[in-house]
This record gives C-alpha cells, structure tokens and sequence, in this order.
C-alpha cells in the first residue's frame, strides 16, 4: 500500500475519513435503537424484566456507546481534521 | 449544633475557594497564560451544569419512586452528544461565527434578526427557567434543614427562607462580580466556567463517594447490591414504553434548548475541536453520575424509616449511619450542582434580558438613541446585574410563592417540556431554509400555549385551573380537556403534554413557513445558517455613504471602550490602507463592526444601533444572487467551466494545429532551399566546366567553340528562367504583385498564348483543337497574367504529352456563372501520386525530358489566387487535364 504513488494513498485516506465520518453518524441512531429495546419489555406482572438485568443491560450499551465514540473521537484526531483546528 | 457550625463554616470556605478559582482564572486569561483554562476537559466539565441539584438529589428520590425511569435524563443528553456531528457541531460553527450570544439571540438572528421573536423567547425562556431556579434554592435549603435535623428532613423550619435569601444573595453576587466583569466580545466567561469545572468535579467526586459508601460499606459488593436491587420494591422493569421514549426525547431537546445549556455549550465554546472530545466524554460523565443512583435509593428504602424523602437520600444515608465527613462531602456536591446552574442559568437568562429587553427599550427611550453622549458600557453592565438580580429574585419569589412543596419536584420535567418547544424552530433554522419569522412566531406560541394549558397549568392544582376544566374540558368541550386532547383518555398527562405541543408547534411552524414569504435579510441568514459550513464569511451589507465614521468610533468606544474601540478602527483603517485612525464607513467596515457589538450587546441590538447611524441596510445584488437559487448557481458554475474547458481544448487543438503548420513551413522552406541549390547547381556546373574548357584547351574548332559557347548560353538561359520564376513566385506569394486590370477577349487571349507557346517548334509539334464559337467572351481581369497561366499549360502539354500525334484540346463553357477553361490533352495523364504534388513548386512529372525547374504550375496557382480563381487537375478525362476557373467578376455579358 505505502508503495503506491502519493495521491492514491491520500484518496484512500480521505475515503477512510469519510467512512469514519459515517461510522459517527451513526453511532446515536444505533444507541437510540439499543435503548429503545426496552420498550419491548413487558410490564405485565409476572413478566417483568428483573431491575438488575435491566441495569446491566443498559450500562452495557451506554458503556459500549462511549468507549465506540472515544475511540471514532481519536482516530477522527489522528486522520487530521481539516475543519477542526487541533490544539496540539 | 456542632456539625451545623462546621457545615456551614466549610460551606464558606468553599464559596470562598469557589471565588479564588474564578478571580485566578480571570487574571490567567488576562494575562494571556489561559491556555489550559481552554481546554476539551474544562469545557466538558462545564456542560455538566446539565446535572443540576434535581438530578444530584433527585435522581435517587426519583429511581426510589419509579425504578430505572431516572435514566432516561441522562440518555437524552447522551444520544445529542454522542451525535455531535448532526447537530451540535452546526450549532457551535453558527454561534461562533454569527456571535451568537444566547439562544434567543440564535433564533432572532436566523429569524432575519427580529427582535420581537428574541423578546417572545428571552419571556419563555425566564418562564421556563424561574422555577427551575427556585428548585435549586429548595434543594440548598432543605440540605442544610437535613443537615440542622437529622432526624426530621420533610418538615420545613422557619430558617429555610432565610437561608433561601442568603444563598440566593451569594449566587446573584458571585453572577454579577465574574459574569459582568467586563463586556466580552466573545461574550466568555473565563472565572464562571473554571468555576463551574471544579464544582462539577466536586459532584461526581460526592456522588462517587456515597456510591462507593453505599455498595462496598453498607453492602456487600456488586452482586449483593443487585440482589438487594432485585428484592425491593423496584426490583421490576415497570416503566410504561410512552413514558421511556418520551422522557428521551424530552431530555434530548431540554439539553439543545435549555437557555444555560446553549450558554456553555455554544457560547462559552472557543474551540470547536472541544466538542470531539466532550462527544464521548460527558456521556461517560453522566453515566458515571447515574450509576450509584439506584443502589442509594435501595440501600436508603432499606435503612431508613418508612416515610422519608427520598430525594435526600444522598445525604440522610451517610448521616443515619454516622458518617458525618462523607456527608459534608455529600452536601457540597449537592451545593454543587444547584449553586452552577443558578450561576449559568443567571448569566444567559440576564444576558437574553439585557441584550433584547432592556437595552432596546433604553435606545428608543433616550432621544438621539446611539448617538447621545454617555457610556453604553456601563447602561450594558448595569441592565446585566440587575438583570442577574432579578432573574435570581425572581427565583426565590417563585420559592416563596409556591412554599417549597413537593410541587417544586415535578416542575423540572415541565420546564424541560416548556423550553423543548423552541426545537422546532431551531432545528427547522439551521436546516432548512424555507424556515420563516412568522412560521417561527406561530410554531413557539403554540408550543407554549399548549404547554401552559396542558401541563403548566393543571400542574398548579385548583389554583390557576379548576379541576372541572380539567375533567371535563372548557366549556364542556371534552375534545378540548387539558389533559385529553380529542377525547383520548388514559394517555400519561406529560406524554400528552409533550406529545401535542411539539407536534402542534411543529406542523404549525412549517405550515406558516410554507405559505409566507421571508424577508431578504432573513433569507440572507437563512442561507448562512443552513449552509454554514459552505459559506462562513458573508454577512448583508451596510450601504454606508453616508456614514460619519466619527458616530460610529463615538458609539463603539462607548459599547467596546475607548481603548478596544480605537484598537479596531485602526486596525480597520490599516487594512483599507487609509492613514490616520477612522477607516472609510465601507460595508466590510461595518460588517466587522457589527460583528464585534453583537458580542457585547447581542445580534438584534448591534443590527439595531448601526441601523441607527448608517440609516438602513442594503442587500446587493450579490447577495440576493446567493440566496435567489443556489441550485442555479451551481448550474452556471458549472456550465461555465464546460465552456471554459471547451474553450481551452479549442485553443489547444488551434495551438496544435498552428504548430503543425509551423512545422511544415519550415520543412517546406528546406526542402525549398535544398532544391533551388540543386536547380542552380546544375547549370552552373556545366556553364564552368564548358568555359574551362573554352579557356584551356587551345586547339579547338569553330564548330565546338559555337557547340560549347552555344552551351553556355542555353544554361545562362536556364538560370536565368529559374531566377525570373523565382522572382515571379516570391513576388506572388507575398502577394506583392500589383495587378494590372484591362478588358479583353478569351478568344483573342487564346490565340496570343497558343501562338507564344509554340514559338520556335513546329506546327505538327502539338495539334490545338479550339472551338472558337464558346470563346467569344469577354474578360476584365489582368490579361497579361493569365496569359501566362494559359502559356504555361500549353507549353507543358507540348512538352510533357507523350502520345504519338500530341493533341491539345481547348474547352471553353459556362458553369454556374463562371467561366471554365479545360486544356485536355491525349497523354497518358498524370499519375494519382503525382496528381497530388503536381502544383508544388520544384515537382516535377516523369521523365526529365524538358528543361523545366517545375515552378510553372506553381506561379499558375499564384498567379490564379490572386486574380481570385483557381487552376486545378482534372482526372479522367483520358490525358493531363487542367480546370482554369475565371473568377466572377472576370467575364462579362458573352456579345
């Protein structure tokens, strides 16, 4: 790959920023489908999901949610944001 | 009434600490050394403002009520931060690039700067804000009456007001000193947001702090916590889907609406690349902040007595287990959290007042407005402090009023409802353009008519709303029902609530936007806002000719101070190239300029104030051009670069081409060169070797000396023919020849060249047949030169047809008006190769029989050019066949 000519290597960056772009699009319409999984829950009695599990399952997600965003947050840093100007 | 003396000498302590922190981080900024006050960790902190007193005590009051409901507060913010690059990022590149100094100011400026709109939503704003104020009073206060008496946290004591007042006092006073030291033009605060930084530390560390307490001191770990979580009463999922996906939404429009949020969010922002980072870490924060919420609210249901408020469970659990230093811990991670939101919530709210209430009606009402002497600086600061004050005055009225009830507690899901209906607009004015004033003025006074009439009001009880509206609707209109919109019942009152006034204010804002028309200004903002990443420079212009500059340096210095003031005119004045210190009132100038008073005074004021002096606004044609059509713009852009790329290949294909030729001439000129070396070579060689030996040989007879001088004088001859057609060619080329025009026959023209050519041979040489009937026409042209086209052509056929009994034959004819004369001889032609250079100087056909030097067809063609027809071989007809076209203008009427 390093072996290709220059502009070659920077369109293949700038596509990959541009699926990094869409990769943080999506991240809350993916987390907005995740919690919304409750909603499938019953409230009936004897049907309830246990508060535990709920908790667990929600922290999971929330978990999830940030590390995937800190992790898109710092490549979008390393592919070198044009449009936002880096302090360092 | 030991701990109390403590509380509160530690609770001075930090108020003081909280002083220290601010006051250094003004001095570092300005100084100049506060870089690190800027950083992506400070302004995430200071988004946390979002977690105010009700989510630090009442989260755990609210999850001891109803389970894991609590969580969708934190979710909301969490999905919009998370989708920063939907929405937020817009919305701080607008801000900082528009100078945008609170939400109000955002939607007037994108709503073509209407101040009126900036006042509808600086009222609903403070509405929806003041009891939200007074929650935070309440929570303070009731924390120190839990803290007095431990025993007794739900019975309200006769020094809570006092305390309410003291408190509020500090706050009002902390807003003023580090909100208003100065007028900002970027409208940033540095010593309020630091301080608000370290507050938020101190909550999440309390909050931790008892969560940690709460699982691994009173509890036995993790899975003993989840046992205990699952054997209390709210160890069942019991939370109805409406309510889940609503209180989401709910929480994710209050955090883009909310006026305090906007303020640290989009404000206070000063580095757009802080917004990457806070995406991920303030979901983090508040993730972390919820998530000891439900083991202290079981653990708090478990240990204390049946009957206490669990909103204080934060502090009543480590008091009830004797644990006074967390408790203080706790306490001043409450005071936390409600002193940062009054402090911000102060601060936008006083800068929306000022900026679009006060100071407008203080221009109208001092005559001369602008102009008059006196500073507008201080008019500025002092309408924002006492602002400040009001805002938190009103606050504690609201306090008093309502008595501190439990009525208070459910007032912060109606604020969030009140201050969601400005989504709409918003969201509606930075993506899409169609978005007009009226749509927006309509849109919000429906969402908040609804708002109050379906969840503010009925929330008050029988006070503000009879209780047989609410059962049975006004009038008796059962469609009409607060609370049942249509007749539906059973739907929860606030998914109702929430459910019908964004929908009602949203469908009525696109509505009215669909049918109304928008101003220029407007569209001008439109356009800017929607397309902000495309275009962040332009602003409309002020058409300023008749602008004193002096006004204008008199009213900024007054807005901006002296020192700033005169800072920017020179700075101006520089970059116009103009000497001395006032630059021309030109439009970029004003525009600057505007821009720079919007920090202090806001969008609308500033448009309003130099609308005072310039007179009014222009909107040139080069701006309407960027709002008119864009789609056609992108069209002619694009169609002029087609052309100009076609042109560009047209020019390239002429440049080739025009080398080509270039490259033939010069080839052409060589090869030239070459021959007419060759042609005079010839001759020449036999003229010196035939006069050598005339020279040196001594004996010779008479008969070779004639032989040999007879030589001599034939290639002198040819030489000279050579030159003379040389001469004649390059005469004729460089159109240089003068013609000489006469009148004349063709006939007679014929006969003087056929004649002339066949001088000196004998008759049988060539047999001319002539048909003398088609060549009585006459000419008027240049007689001479085309006779010696015609003498060229016979005397080729005579020298080059290589038949037996050489004919020629001469035809004369009309064709389309022109006059056409072919000499056709019986040869065997000229081959199809050669028939190609046969008009080329030096080309010769066949054998060399004769002594031509090949120019003859050339001068014909010459020669022919110039007399404006033309000399062309005519295959097929049998032999060598030339075509002479006469031009028009050469015949005349046949006699």
């Amino acid at each position: 790959m390093n072996e290709r000519p220059k502009r070659v290597f920077l369109e293949r960056q700038n596509y990959r920023r541009r699926r990094l772009i869409d990769f943080i699009r999506m991240v809350p319409v993916f987390g907005a489908i995740l919690w919304a999984v409750p909603l499938l829950w019953s409230t009936e009695e004897g049907r309830q999901v246990a508060t535990s599990d709920a908790i667990v399952f929600i922290f999971f997600v929330w978990f999830a949610l940030v590390g995937v965003g800190c992790v898109l947050a710092r490549a979008l840093r390393d592919g070198n944001d044009g449009s936002a100007r880096t302090q360092d | 009434m030991g701990t109390l003396n403590i509380l509160v000498s530690v609770c001075l302590i930090y108020v003081a600490f909280l002083f220290l922190v601010a006051f250094a981080a003004e001095r570092a900024a300005m100084r100049g050394n506060g870089g690190w006050l800027r950083s992506p960790l400070v302004y995430t902190l200071s988004l946390s403002i979002y977690c105010t007193a009700w989510t630090f005590y009442g989260a755990v009051g609210y999850a001891a009520r109803s389970g894991l409901e609590y969580l969708t507060i934190y979710i909301g913010p969490t999905l919009v931060m998370l989708g920063w690059w939907w929405i937020l990022r817009k919305l701080v590149r607008i801000g900082r690039t528009q100078r945008v100094t609170s939400i109000a100011d955002m939607i007037s400026s994108r709503y073509g700067k209407s101040n009126l709109l900036a006042v509808g939503v600086t009222i609903l704003a403070v509405i929806g804000t003041t009891p939200y104020i007074a929650l935070q009073l309440q929570s303070v206060t009731v924390s120190f009456e839990v803290f007095s008496d431990a025993y007794d946290a739900t019975m309200p004591s006769g020094g809570q007001e006092s305390n309410a007042l003291l408190v509020a006092a500090g706050l009002a006073l902390f807003t003023i000193v580090f909100g208003t030291r100065n007028l900002d033009v970027n409208e940033r605060h540095h010593g309020v947001v630091m301080a608000i930084a370290v507050e938020a530390v101190v909550k999440l560390f309390a909050l931790l702090a008892v969560g940690v307490f709460v699982v691994w001191g009173i509890g036995g770990g993790v899975s003993d916590i989840l046992q205990r979580i699952d054997t209390s009463k709210i160890g069942t999922w019991q939370i109805e889907g409406d309510r889940w996906a609503t209180l989401i939404f709910l929480s994710a429009a209050a955090f883009l609406c909310l006026p305090r949020m906007f303020q640290v969010m989009v404000v206070e922002n000063d580095n757009e690349d802080h917004l990457r980072t806070a995406s991920w870490a303030f979901p983090a924060y508040l993730m972390v902040m919820s998530l000891f919420v439900v083991p202290i609210a079981v653990v708090g249901l478990d240990l204390l007595p049946a009957g206490s408020n669990p909103d204080f469970f934060v502090l009543t659990v480590p008091l009830a287990t004797g644990n006074d230093t967390l408790a203080m811990l706790s306490f001043l991670g409450g005071f936390s959290s409600a002193t940062s939101m009054v402090i911000v919530a102060a601060l936008a709210l006083s800068t929306m007042v000022s900026n679009h209430i006060v100071m407008p009606i203080w221009l109208n009402t001092s005559l001369g407005g602008a102009t008059v002497s006196g500073d507008v600086r201080n008019v500025v600061l002092l309408s924002r402090r006492i602002s400040i004050a009001a805002v938190v005055t009103l606050g504690y009225l609201y306090y008093r009023i309502s008595g501190g009830g439990t009525a208070l507690a459910s007032i912060g899901l109606i604020s969030f409802a009140g201050v969601a209906q400005f989504l709409p607009v918003l969201i509606g004015g930075i993506f899409w353009r169609g978005a007009t004033r009226p749509g927006a003025f309509s849109g919000l006074t429906v969402g908040f008519v609804i708002w109050a009439y379906t969840l503010l009001l009925p929330s008050f009880g029988g006070g503000l709303i009879s209780d047989s509206l609410v059962a049975n609707g006004p009038f008796g209109i059962g469609w009409l029902r607060p609370q049942a919109f249509f007749g539906i019942t059973g739907m929860d009152p606030l998914v109702h609530a929430v459910f019908w006034s964004i929908l009602l204010n949203a469908m009525t804002f696109f509505a009215v936007s669909l049918i109304g028309f928008p101003s220029p200004v407007e569209r001008l903002q439109g356009a800017q806002f929607v397309n902000v990443f495309d275009h962040s420079t332009t602003l409309q212009g002020w058409s300023g000719d008749m602008v004193q500059s002096e006004d204008l340096m008199i009213m900024a210095q007054r807005i901006l101070g002296a020192r700033e003031a005169q800072a920017l005119f020179e700075r101006e004045a520089k970059r116009q190239g103009v000497t001395g210190v006032l630059p021309e009132p030109s439009p970029e100038f004003l525009q600057v300029l505007e821009r720079e008073l919007s920090g202090s005074v806001g969008v609308a004021t500033a448009h309003a104030m130099v609308e005072q002096i310039v007179g009014g606004t222009s909107v040139s044609v080069e701006d309407l051009m960027a709002v008119a059509d864009e789609t056609a713009q992108i069209m002619e852009h694009s169609s002029q670069l087609e052309a100009k790329s076609q042109e560009l290949s047209r020019t390239a294909r002429q440049l080739r081409q025009a080398n080509e030729k270039l490259t033939q001439i010069s080839e052409q000129k060589d090869a030239f060169l070459s021959q007419v070396s060759h042609e005079l070579r010839t001759p020449m060689t036999s003229i010196r070797a035939f006069s050598e030996i005339l020279r040196d040989t001594e004996k010779l007879s008479a008969a070779e000396q004639t032989k040999y001088s007879t030589i001599i004088h034939d290639e002198a001859l040819r030489l000279t023919r050579l030159l003379d057609d040389l001469l004649d060619l390059s005469v004729l080329e460089n159109g240089q020849v003068s013609l000489n025009v006469q009148t004349g026959k063709l006939e007679a023209l014929l006969d003087h060249a056929v004649a002339t050519a066949l001088t000196g041979s004998g008759s049988d040489s060539l047999r001319v047949l002539r048909q003398r009937g088609e060549e009585r026409i006459a000419l008027r042209t240049d007689l001479d030169r085309l006779s010696q086209v015609f003498i060229n052509l016979i005397g080729n056929a005579q020298k080059y047809c290589d038949a037996e009994h050489p004919e020629l034959r001469i035809d004369v004819e009309m064709s389309d008006g022109r006059v056409v004369v072919d000499f056709i001889d019986n040869g065997s032609g000229i081959s199809k190769e050669d028939q190609a250079v046969v008009f080329e100087k030096f080309a010769r056909v066949g054998v060399q029989r004769a002594s031509g030097a090949g120019l003859g067809l050339a001068i014909c063609r010459e020669i022919m050019t110039r007399l404006g027809g033309s000399v062309s071989y005519l295959p097929g007809q049998g032999g060598a066949a030339f075509r002479v076209s006469l031009p028009d203008d050469g015949k005349m009427v046949p006699q």
